[in-house]
């Protein structure tokens, strides 16, 4: 693995007794010792610590902050002007025939922008917004912070010990705070559907702020692979997986993220990449859409698992994006594409397993209620 | 207890041999979340793909050791996949089969061989 970079933590990780797997140019810990599924279920009773240093931290600025947000405005179809000071949101780029390039969250720290984005995209998302962006704005790639995220019920309690004003925090919000003697970007936000933090912290203070973290009794280190079954149960997209290139945001269901301003009829309607393809399915629905699904059975249903609207239908209806076991559902869940007119929550499809045809409905997303302190 | 390189263990009980995975098995697939067993009854040859295993990173087969036929599956595994990781080499059997030539066992690694075998 001499090829894959490292974070901050990576010794910790492995004095932790974490199984490292190489994830986006990194060695990143699938799991520490107790497994997948108690760190998933620790996360949603207490506090998990994740590693999410591997994503890309970058600060856009401008002499005018104005400037700077009605450029990131021509990339996304988010309302980046009418974003507040100590605010953040979530976004997704988007391409000339409205598919998504990647997702991010955005913040409006007062004279910059920060921006996170998924590591296996994050240098095309950096050219990208070079591209777009310079000479205007300029477009910082940070290499000298980690990124940590504390999620669960119990995060709120566990920094405010730090430092009280998280506390004070609501969903989205940004604030620097001083945390074990450094400077750090939090964030009341995550990936996992529970209430939390994401904490940008310099690099060589880094593997303090975790060992802090982890010394109290309700803090766990949680692996990529539980991260991976939270999101899930917590219906959010992975990037590659259920939203790619091709995918726009109202196939994906992200209509949500896109604000009133950038949608037809808004302040400033448009103006973002495949923005044609997307303001007209926002008007007249997409042809197919992403849609929970929930296996009757105890057979998970996998990525690429193909769905049939009857048991002996030839012709598929859909594909399974991300699936697997949902340890606080306590059964397998999934999500995956199908066409519109089998999207209705209720439907029953059939999803073949080892040439087996299983029953399958289209569920409500999230499977698990969200956490968040709006 | 006789191991095979698919890392299942067999435990012979009179004219029946008791099949299931190993501890190492079980630890480097992780929690198991689902498992699908053959019918009793069911005539196997070896290296047929007789049980289904997912634990929460994939799916995988486990084969059958030896031809013979299935006599007994481990119907509470069904319910409790996850007694695999708790007692892989005990209660977590995955089903009994009578096969026709015991002395095949004979072939098989011991424990100190596939202990030197997993490394």
């Amino acid at each position: 693995m001499s090829d894959l970079k490292r974070t901050p933590l990576y010794d910790l990780h492995v004095a932790l007794g974490a199984k490292m797997v190489p994830f986006a140019g990194y060695e990143m810990p699938v799991q520490y010792k107790a497994g997948v599924m108690k760190e998933h279920l620790h996360c949603r009773a207490a506090a998990g610590l994740f590693d999410v240093s591997h994503m890309g931290q970058v600060i856009l600025r401008a002499d005018d902050p104005e400037v700077a947000k009605a450029a990131l405005e021509r990339l996304i179809p988010q309302d980046v002007l009418g974003l507040g000071e100590g605010r953040q949101r979530y976004g997704f780029f988007t391409n000339d025939s409205g598919g998504i390039e990647d997702d991010l969250m955005f913040a409006n720290r007062g004279d910059h922008l920060f921006v996170v984005v998924n590591a296996a995209c994050k240098d095309a998302d950096v050219a990208r917004m070079r591209t777009a962006l310079e000479p205007d704005v300029t477009v910082k790639l940070l290499e000298n912070r980690a990124l940590l995220a504390l999620q669960g019920p119990k995060a709120e309690a566990v920094l405010a010990e730090h430092h009280p004003s998280v506390a004070e925090m609501r969903f989205m919000d940004v604030a620097t705070v001083p945390i074990a003697g450094a400077e750090c970007w939090v964030s009341r936000s995550g990936y996992t559907g529970e209430d939390g933090y994401e904490i940008s912290v310099p690099l060589a203070a880094a593997k303090g702020l975790a060992q802090a973290l982890l010394a109290h009794e309700d803090v766990e280190a949680i692996g990529l692979g539980a991260r991976d079954s939270l999101r899930l149960e917590a219906g959010l997209c992975l990037y590659g997986h259920d939203i790619d290139d091709t995918t726009s945001p109202v196939e994906g269901g992200l209509t949500w993220g896109i604000q009133k301003a950038r949608r037809s009829g808004g302040d400033r309607e448009g103006g973002f990449p495949g923005d044609d393809r997307i303001l007209s399915e926002m008007q007249k629905g997409a042809d197919r859409k992403r849609v929970g699904l929930l296996p009757d059975g105890r057979a998970p249903m996998r990525e690429g698992t193909v769905l049939f609207a009857v048991a002996d239908a030839e012709t598929p209806v859909g594909t399974v994006t991300s699936g697997g076991f949902g340890p606080t559902v306590g059964a397998p869940v999934a999500m995956g594409y199908v066409d519109a007119a089998h999207a209705e929550i209720g439907t029953t499809l059939f999803g073949e397993v080892r040439g087996k045809r299983l029953p399958v409905s289209v569920a409500k997303l999230p499977f698990v209620a969200a956490g968040f302190k709006r | 207890m006789k191991f095979t390189e698919e890392h299942e263990w067999l435990r012979v009980e009179g004219d029946e041999v008791v099949v299931g995975i190993t501890a190492h098995a079980a630890e480097q697939l992780g929690d198991v979340v689902f498992i699908e067993l053959p019918d009793e009854g069911t005539t196997v040859s070896k290296d047929d793909e007789v049980v289904v295993i997912e634990s929460v990173k994939a799916a995988s087969d486990i084969l059958a050791p030896l031809d013979g036929e299935i006599t007994e599956v481990n119907e509470a595994l069904v319910d409790e996949p996850g007694k695999v990781n708790d007692d892989a080499e005990g209660e977590a059997w995955f089903f009994k089969m009578k096969i026709e030539d015991m002395s095949a066992l004979d072939d098989m690694m011991d424990e100190a061989a596939y202990k030197k075998y997993i490394g």
